[in-house]
Order: structure tokens, then sequence, then C-alpha cells
């Protein structure tokens, strides 16, 4: 290829960004909205010394039982209760098996990776068993979908502040909410009194326990927090984004939420915007197949299979991983299970 | 009497918790069956944890074919599990055994098919060579990465699966798609399989798998790289002060880890499967974890964790089919004795088992390489 192309092939690709922008913000939000939520789960959990690699589980239970009330009261209740009882149920499914996660890890003290993955395989065993029991055999339909909010096509329409507006408002009420639990989390984390226990717990629980702060009490409430919102993102799966269930439907997405987590340095507006990230590299990857790029610029992308398109957030994923987590400090006492003296 | 108890008293000190777990997992999954048997055909049916497990065990040892069934299907775990215990005594996590199969399963057929004319001698070692080689190759990934940057590799293997995923299903549709079949796949192995050596499917790999037990408890117990590998795991910094070289063996034990898992792909591959085609299902993946925490990381625990979870898959078919309680259940009841090991309190409750005066470590050694205690290795540089 000729190198001196490559300056116009640059700006085409710019030019191309721009052209599908407003095609492309809409759906990274939604798309980054699981992966938020489920990293706010991560930092509310390690922020506090306790980690959770059960995140990917969690949202699948959540999401199942979610589907669930939706799937079996939207005939006698309505669609529009049936949902928000089945968001309800899958925020408390999300915090019951943070109380599991919270009462392993903090009072039996087991490893937390272990206690995790333990989640994710039961998470994967219930909702498939349940799904093949329960849901396929009845051969209905789903639970219906919450109708997303809509632009007036007047502000949509605008150039430039339109689709960014679209990006935030063409959205579903849970996609919309992340904006506001996010900033929400990130000035109780740093400006509130809970903030600071939490973060002294997860940097010194033993000086913690020493001024009177009750160490099992804040962990045990911040897993339990954390664990709704990663019910949240369950509940956005089936009800908001597809209005369907299928067998390990959240793909991963537990574990990018994880990396969306390290990238954010256990902030969560740092998070929010990792987790941006990767749904930007998923939106991408529809983008190009949807409204593919013309001229030379055309030809090449089109030459880069779609499957390498797919696999881009997951090896983003890991490149950032492997370039920012060295430079980034967990909380000091992250992963490490307390136990108060004489009683170890 | 008395004697063989005293010979048996330190075996049973460590297989009594999983033993027990395993009773327990199976108890609590019965009530689970029980509460979920509203919504079957029959109805409410107290009794049908029994029919359920009745047909599993028929299934898994009722029969000849059921028993090979179990031994195909305990040895690609026996690699799997061997592949997650060996990073588990380094003190890795190695998540990605789903995905390093996939990788090896891939090169084995795809090695397999290109030479599926020339002598079984030729073809079928080296379409193993190639699966391990993958597979340590895509082992070796995570594992650099967590020695020299501190990427931790329960994100790094799983990002790994995924892609592994796409990109074998890329290379399906557009690098090696056999011409002549409907649907994107490789092609035939031909002489390239596993020698059959009992009935329909027992084949070769069942011995390869307990060989591959034996190596591994060999090394580990009486090699240096075994104890390096053993000392990393244990203490990292004893280990550096020691004069080993943690990112080495952080890297090398990854790498093994992976090979070991892509070589679970490739007799899986050429022993069972035949040909590579997207959406080949890797239950070896979760499996071997399970298989691995049963075990205790020991390899010959790991051989009886496989045999048990070979079982189970050997026989969860028949179970679906005779009392239509979801495959599924086989997931429940691993979860539950993972649950159970990771909180022996409740085992030891139940089963009034006194505490080990030695902690048993094994266990509790996973979380913390996540980012607190130990710095990356190597970050110094």
């Amino acid at each position: 290829m000729d190198v001196s192309a490559l300056p116009r092939l640059l700006w085409d690709f710019v030019v191309y960004l721009f052209l599908v922008m407003p095609d492309l913000l809409p759906i990274i939000l939604s798309l980054a909205t699981p992966l938020a939520l489920g990293a706010l789960c991560g930092v509310l959990g390690e922020r506090t010394g306790v980690v959770n690699i059960g995140i990917e589980g969690i949202m699948l239970m959540a999401a199942f039982f979610g589907y669930l009330t939706g799937f079996a009261l939207h005939q006698p209740l309505g669609t529009g209760v049936a949902l928000a009882l089945g968001i309800a149920v899958a925020v408390a499914t999300g915090a019951v098996l943070g109380l599991l996660h919270a009462w392993l890890t903090v009072s039996v003290r087991a490893d937390q990776i272990i206690a995790g993955t333990m989640m994710n395989i039961a998470a994967f065993g219930v909702t498939g068993y349940l799904n093949r029991l329960v849901i396929t055999p009845s051969g209905r339909g789903g639970a219906g979908v919450i109708t997303p909010f809509h632009l007036p096509d007047q502000l949509a329409s605008l150039p430039l502040v339109g689709p960014v507006l679209a990006m935030f408002f063409d959205q579903g009420p849970i996609a919309m909410s992340v904006i506001v639990l996010v900033l929400v989390s990130q000035f109780a984390l740093f400006r509130t009194r809970w903030g600071l226990r939490t973060r002294a717990v997860g940097e010194h629980p033993k000086a913690a326990d020493t001024v009177g702060i009750d160490v099992f009490r804040q962990r045990y409430m911040n897993v339990i927090i954390g664990c709704a919102f990663a019910g949240l993102a369950g509940a956005y799966l089936t009800l908001e984004s597809t209005g369907s269930f299928q067998n390990g439907m959240t793909g991963g997405r537990g574990f990018i939420a994880l990396a969306a987590v390290i990238f954010g340095r256990w902030t969560p507006l740092g998070s929010f915007l990792g987790a941006l990230l990767f749904g930007t590299a998923t939106a991408f990857g529809i983008i190009v197949n949807v409204r593919p790029a013309e001229g030379d610029l055309g030809a090449i992308m089109k030459s880069i299979p779609t499957f390498w398109y797919a696999a881009l957030p997951y090896l983003i994923t890991v490149v950032i991983l492997a370039g920012v987590v060295g430079r980034s400090t967990p909380p000091a006492a992250d992963g490490i299970p307390y136990a108060k003296e004489g009683k170890g | 009497m008395k004697n063989l108890r005293a010979r048996l008293a330190p075996t049973w000190a460590k297989a009594s918790i999983p033993v027990y777990s395993i009773v327990l997992a199976f108890a609590v999954a019965a009530v689970i069956v029980v509460i979920s048997s509203v919504f079957t055909d029959s109805g409410f049916s107290p009794l049908l944890p029994l029919a359920a497990y009745g047909s599993l065990f028929a299934g898994a040892f009722g029969s000849g074919t059921g028993i090979a069934n179990t031994l195909v299907s305990a040895a690609p775990l026996m690699f799997g599990g061997l592949a997650v215990g060996l990073g588990l005594k380094a003190g890795l996590f190695n998540i990605g055994v789903a995905g390093q199969f996939l990788v090896g399963a891939f090169a084995a057929a795809v090695t397999g098919a290109s030479l599926a004319t020339a002598p079984t001698i030729v073809g079928m070692p080296l379409a193993m060579l190639a699966g391990a080689a993958a597979g340590a190759a895509y082992g070796f990934i995570p594992g650099y990465l967590k020695a020299r940057t501190g990427a931790h590799e329960v994100v790094t293997t799983i990002m790994l699966n995924n892609a592994a995923v796409l990109l074998l299903t890329w290379a399906v549709n557009d690098l090696v798609r056999a011409p002549g079949f409907s649907f994107p796949r490789t092609g035939e192995i031909g002489q390239s399989a596993l020698p059959i050596l009992l009935g329909r499917n027992l084949h070769l790999g069942i011995v390869f798998a307990v060989v591959a037990i034996f190596v591994i408890r060999w090394i580990l117990d009486r090699t240096i790289l075994g104890f390096e590998i053993r000392t990393v795991g244990a203490n990292p910094s004893a280990a550096r002060y020691a004069g080993m070289r943690p990112i080495f063996i952080t890297a090398l034990t990854m790498t093994i880890s992976g090979l070991l898992a892509g070589v679970a792909g490739a007799i899986q591959m050429l022993g069972v499967i035949g040909f590579y085609a997207p959406g080949i299902t890797a239950s070896v993946g979760f499996d071997s974890i399970a298989v691995a925490l049963l075990g205790r990381s020991d390899p010959i625990g790991i051989l009886f964790a496989a045999l048990l979870f070979g079982a189970f898959r050997a026989g969860a078919p028949l179970m679906q089919i005779e009392t239509s309680v979801p495959i599924e259940v086989i997931d429940i009841i691993q979860a539950l004795v993972i649950l159970f090991l990771a909180a022996d309190l409740i085992v030891r409750r139940v089963f009034r088992v006194r505490a080990p005066k030695v902690e048993i470590t094994e266990m509790a050694t996973v979380t913390g390489s996540w980012g607190a205690g130990t710095p990356p290795a190597g970050s110094t540089g």
C-alpha cells in the first residue's frame, strides 16, 4: 500500500466517523449501560475491599428472574405494571445474591474469586435449568420491552447537538438512569460520610475498626448495594434491551465491567468512561456493517472480516488492562478478608 | 482393622471435606428439583430427585456404553482440571481453559484434516502437538501479561475466551472452510482420529489423560520446576528472595496450563467431535474449574473429580429424557460443590468435622494476586 495515501485515508476515516455519528452515539450508551452498572457494582465492592468476579452471574440471574416476572405477569397485569415489577424483582435478585456474596466473603472469609466463580456457574445452571423447565415449554412470547423515550424530531435533527442529545435521551429509563446513578455514586464516594467510611475500610480496615467503623457492616452494605446495580443491569438486558432471555446472554459483560473498574481506577465516573469506551468499540463493530464507508477507506475496512470487529471490544479490554493496570493502584485491602483480632 | 484405619486417616483428612461437599450438594440440588417439579408434566413429586439421580447413575455406569461415555467425558476434564489445578498451585486462576480448549481443538482439527490420509502414527501425534502448541500459545498471552504488567488473568483469560470464539468462527468461515458441506466446518480428520480402544467410542485419550495426571504429579512433587511453582504460589516475595524468577514461573505456568487445556481440546476433537464448526461448545471450561477445586489442585484428586464430573456429563442426557429434569442440574450441583468447598464452615457444621491443625491453603491463595497484597511481579522495572 502507498504510504502517501495514509493521511488522506485518516481524513476519510474522521469524515466517516462524523457522518455515522448520529447512528453511533445512541447505541453507544445503550451498549455501555450494562457495563457501567456492572462496573458500579465492582467499584462499590472493591472500594470496601471485596472483589466480586460474580457480577456476570448476578447480572444473568437478575436478567432471568426479572424476565420471568414480566413473562408471568404481563397478561394478568398489563405490560407496564409487569415490567415495573420485573425490574424490582431483578434488583432484588441482585441484592439477595449480593447478600450471599457478602456472607461468603466477609463472614465465612471464603476466597473471593472462588466465591465469584461459584456465583457464575450457579447462575448459568439455575437460569438454564429454569429456562428449560418453565419458559421454553410454555411456547409463549416474551415479556414485552420498555418503550424507549423519543426525542422530539426538532431537537434530534439539530446539527451536532442533536445526536449528542439523542445519545442521552433517546433511551429507555434504565439507560437514562445510569448517568444519574454514576454521578450520585461519584459524589457519595468522595463527598459523604458513607464514602469516607467505604474508602477507609477498603484501604485500612484495621484503622477503620479502631476508630469505630463497623468493617463487616460497611462491606455487607456496599456489596449488597453494588449487586443491586448489577441486578438493574440484568433487568436492562432482558426488559429494556431485548425483551427475551437466552442462556448465557450476559456474554462476558460482567467481566468487561471488571476491566472498566480497573480502567476507571476504582472511581464511578472513570469506570463509566471505560464502559463508554467499550460501548464505542462494540457500536463501531455494528456500524461498519450497517453503514459501510465508501471509496478506498471502505475497501480497506471491508477487507477486515466482521468477526474481527466483533472481537474488538474483547481485544481492546486485554490491551487496556495490560497498559493501564501497572500504573493504577487498587484499594490497599482489596481482596483481603478482615478478621477481628482474637477472632481470627 | 485399626492399622488400616490409621493408614487411611491422612487420605481421609484430605478427602473428607470434598466428599461431604458432594453429598451436601446432591442433597441441596434434590430440594431444588423437588420444588421445581411443579413445572414438569407430571406435576409435583417429592420422589423426583431419586428417579433423576437413579437415571443419572444408570446413564453413567449402568451399561458398557455408559461407562465408556463416562471415561470419554472424563478424559478432557482430567486435562482441563490439571490445567486449572497447576495454575492454582502457582497462585494463578486460569478461567481461560474454555478458550485454550477451543484453539487447541481448532488446531488439532485443521492439522488432522490436512493429514487425513497419512498413517495414524503420523497424523494423530502431529494433530495432538498442534493442539498442545496452540493452547500453550493462547495460555502464554495472559501469563506474559500477568507477569509483565500485572493484568489479572481472570479478566484477560475471559476476554480471550470470547475473542477465541469469534476469531475461530472467522477462521472457519474464511480461511479453512472445507468444500462440500452446507455449513462452515473443517474437513474430515480421517486417519488422524484417536484410535478406539474398546467398544464404539472409548478412545485412546483416557490413557493420555491418566499418564498426564502422573506426569504433572511427578513435576509438582519431584522436580525443581514444581517446587518453584509451588513456592511462587505460596509466597511470591519469598520466592524472589530465594533467587527464583516469579515472572518467568508465572508466564511458564500459564503456558503449561494452556498447553494442557489445548490437549483437552485436541483429544475431544480427535476422539469425539471430528471437525471444528462454529458453535461447538466447551462446557469443559467451567467443568475444569469445578474439577480442580474439588480435587484440591492435587493430580490424584483431579483424577477422581474428573471421573465424577465425567459421569455427570455422561449420565445427564438419560436423566433428562427419562425424568425431564434439565441437564443444567449438573451445573447447579457443580456450583453447590464449589460453594461448600469455599465455605467449608457449612460442611464442618453439618458433618461435625474438626478443623485441620494445618490450614489447607489451596482454596485461599487466588484472590491475593487481584491487586492488593503483592505488587505485580516486575513492576519495579
